[in-house]
């Protein structure tokens, strides 16, 4: 089996899922890693630290800002003049976008979110998540390549040889580009919920302290986003100590509490962490389908009948403003925090 | 201008979703307008607003009940809606439904067609890049902010990192994210209006194209696996205590 790997970076930083996706392109057998843009010769040179055969290197100017189009017309003519027969990427805003492209250009198509690949000689079947994950699919692909992207920490990360060398070809970039970039505003991003290995989440339980007393001058509204923030204050120090990310219901999002890209379940993300923390989450079906993949579940909630506690493995009845700091201590002592 | 709103009809995402006999069952729950679409009809709707003289079309593939999903766009303030039904549709993958659609939009005429980032159902999010790549036209994806100026379009695009701003000339398809705005109720006189409104179905014949062959093919369908929870409530005379148990625990399991 000869596999393409797209890896997918911004400004040289590489979307851990990428080397994901190499690991598993290893096991089927040859790996060429694709390397685009601006800040390709290091990702190149880690690509191959992370065990590609050949690493393809596409640094024209015109590629240095992603666009759908040239990126997609790239990778058309790689796949057209190399004929490989998988190319597999990890799931990205931009992957999606121009595979989807690359695919209907070369009369195949894309298996996106892939969480299971089993390949028997030239036969690939795929499990993915449906329904938001309510349900899972197994589909095949019956164009050549057959495009693949790849659901971050569903497969085993490889492992890094430093130094390890070997060849960085350079290719030809297409250059058909019908959009111009006019900059970025590049947010202090954090650790990202779809690469996170631990999530501390918050529901609308976030705003239930009474107790606290908001600043003067504050209606009502403000007053209950000024408590639900104290809450994501605490469920942020959680989530620093482990080293992960901040995630929410969607109930937190609607009501203003914190940003749609935190919310996990329903029409936001579906998360496959080792440990997922969940507190004043009541637990809509929707929620528990977005965190069916975690390892282990932890829920902290008010209410005992909460339907959380029905997917978590440990569970605490209390108020989540008290357990939430004692859980941080404790959690810092003994891990040397 | 005329904007074009694609939008899909799926199962409420309240809905308990089986697999049965290898087909999705969602039970009783109803069928509703893709939630993440209505963010389209939002986007559509608030460009018409901003630019005089321009008409909103919702555009959905789909089976007769699918018409209800597009009075749905209709009461939120679309002026015009089309379903595009034939039997020889029942197998669609996304590089299928973006030949259709765009059909569609060339015998429309469209300056911005607007899509959903994704669908709630088999949620792989490539049809609007499809559409576009077909077209010919740019594809701005995941779009929170949309500004036209004559015949040019500037966005600002979501993306991992942060906001990536583009421009390009129109036509050009477009997928809109949540900070595009929350969609709109639909008015009394929008819910009456779409009540009464025709809906043209169009069949392929009336496209001029054949129908697309599946690339992509369901050979199973499976349940989630159930979950082998029992669950450890943990007590403690103090919440220190309980902290103290819960992460012994945690770090025994070493999932961390």
């Amino acid at each position: 089996m000869k596999t393409f790997v797209y890896i997918d970076h911004f400004k040289g930083d590489v979307q851990p899922a990428a080397w994901e996706a190499l690991g598993l392109a290893k096991s089927f057998g040859s790996a060429i890693a694709l390397v685009f843009g601006a800040g390709a010769d290091d990702v190149a040179k880690t690509a191959l630290e992370y065990g590609a055969d050949e690493v393809l290197v596409a640094d024209d100017s015109a590629l240095t800002d992603y666009r759908a189009e040239t990126y997609a017309s790239t990778l058309t003519a790689l796949a057209s003049s190399l004929s490989p027969n998988l190319i597999l990427f990890p799931t990205t805003t931009r992957t999606r976008e121009f595979a989807a492209m690359s695919a209907l250009d070369l009369n195949s198509n894309v298996i996106t979110d892939a969480t299971g690949i089993e390949v028997n000689g030239d036969s690939v079947v795929v499990t993915r998540p449906i329904y938001e994950g309510k349900l899972f699919e197994k589909v095949t692909c019956s164009g050549t390549p057959q495009f693949i992207t790849i659901r971050g920490r569903a497969f085993p990360k490889p492992n890094r040889e430093e130094g390890k060398s070997g060849t960085i070809t350079k290719v030809e970039a297409k250059t058909d580009a019908i959009s111009t970039v006019e900059g970025y505003s590049v947010a202090a991003v954090g650790v990202s919920l779809n690469d996170a290995g631990v999530i501390v989440s918050g529901g609308r339980g976030v705003s239930n302290n009474p107790s606290l007393r908001p600043p003067a001058g504050l209606d009502d509204k403000q007053a209950e986003i000024w408590r639900a923030q104290q809450g994501f204050t605490l469920i942020g120090d959680l989530a620093s100590t482990l080293g992960g990310a901040v995630g929410a219901s969607r109930a937190a999002v609607d009501a203003g509490y914190i940003p749609y890209s935190n919310q996990v379940g329903q029409t936001g993300k579906v998360v496959a962490p080792d440990l997922y923390i969940a507190c004043g989450i009541s637990g809509a079906i929707q929620h528990l389908a977005g965190i069916r993949s975690a390892k282990m579940v932890v829920a902290i909630n008010k209410d005992a009948d909460a339907p959380i506690f029905k997917q978590a493995r440990y569970g605490v009845v209390g108020d989540l403003f008290v357990i939430v700091p004692a859980l941080n201590a404790v959690f810092k002592k003994k891990l040397g925090k | 201008m005329k904007i074009i709103a694609c939008i899909k009809q799926v199962p409420d995402s309240e809905a308990k979703v089986r697999a049965e006999g290898g087909q999705v069952n969602w039970g009783d729950a109803p069928l509703v307008i893709n939630p993440f679409d209505e963010y389209a009809v939002e986007g559509a709707l608030q460009q018409r607003e901003a630019v005089s003289g321009s008409t909103v079309t919702a555009l959905c593939i789909g089976p007769e009940s699918a018409r209800e999903a597009l009075k749905h766009a209709l009461a939120m303030g679309a002026d015009d809606a089309v379903l595009v039904s034939d039997p020889a549709l029942n197998e669609l993958d996304t590089v299928g439904a973006a030949h259709v659609l765009a059909a569609a939009i060339q015998k429309l005429g469209a300056d911005i067609v607007v899509f959903g980032r994704q669908t709630l159902d088999t949620g792989s999010g490539l049809t609007a890049a499809q559409t576009a790549r077909v077209l010919g036209w740019p594809m701005l994806g995941l779009v929170g902010q949309i500004k036209i100026e004559e015949r040019s379009v500037s966005v600002e695009r979501v993306i991992e990192e942060g906001r990536q701003s583009v421009k390009a000339n129109l036509p050009a398809v477009i997928s809109v994210v949540q900070s595009i705005g929350e969609p709109r109720y639909p008015s009394f006189m929008g819910i009456r209006k779409a009540s009464k409104a025709t809906i043209p179905v169009w069949a392929l014949s009336d496209l001029g194209i054949n129908a697309p062959a599946a690339v992509i093919k369901r050979s199973e369908l499976l349940n989630p696996p159930a979950r082998e929870t029992t669950i450890d409530i943990i007590t403690g005379d103090s919440p220190e205590a309980i902290a103290e148990t819960l992460v012994e625990k945690i770090l025994a399991e070493k999932v961390l």
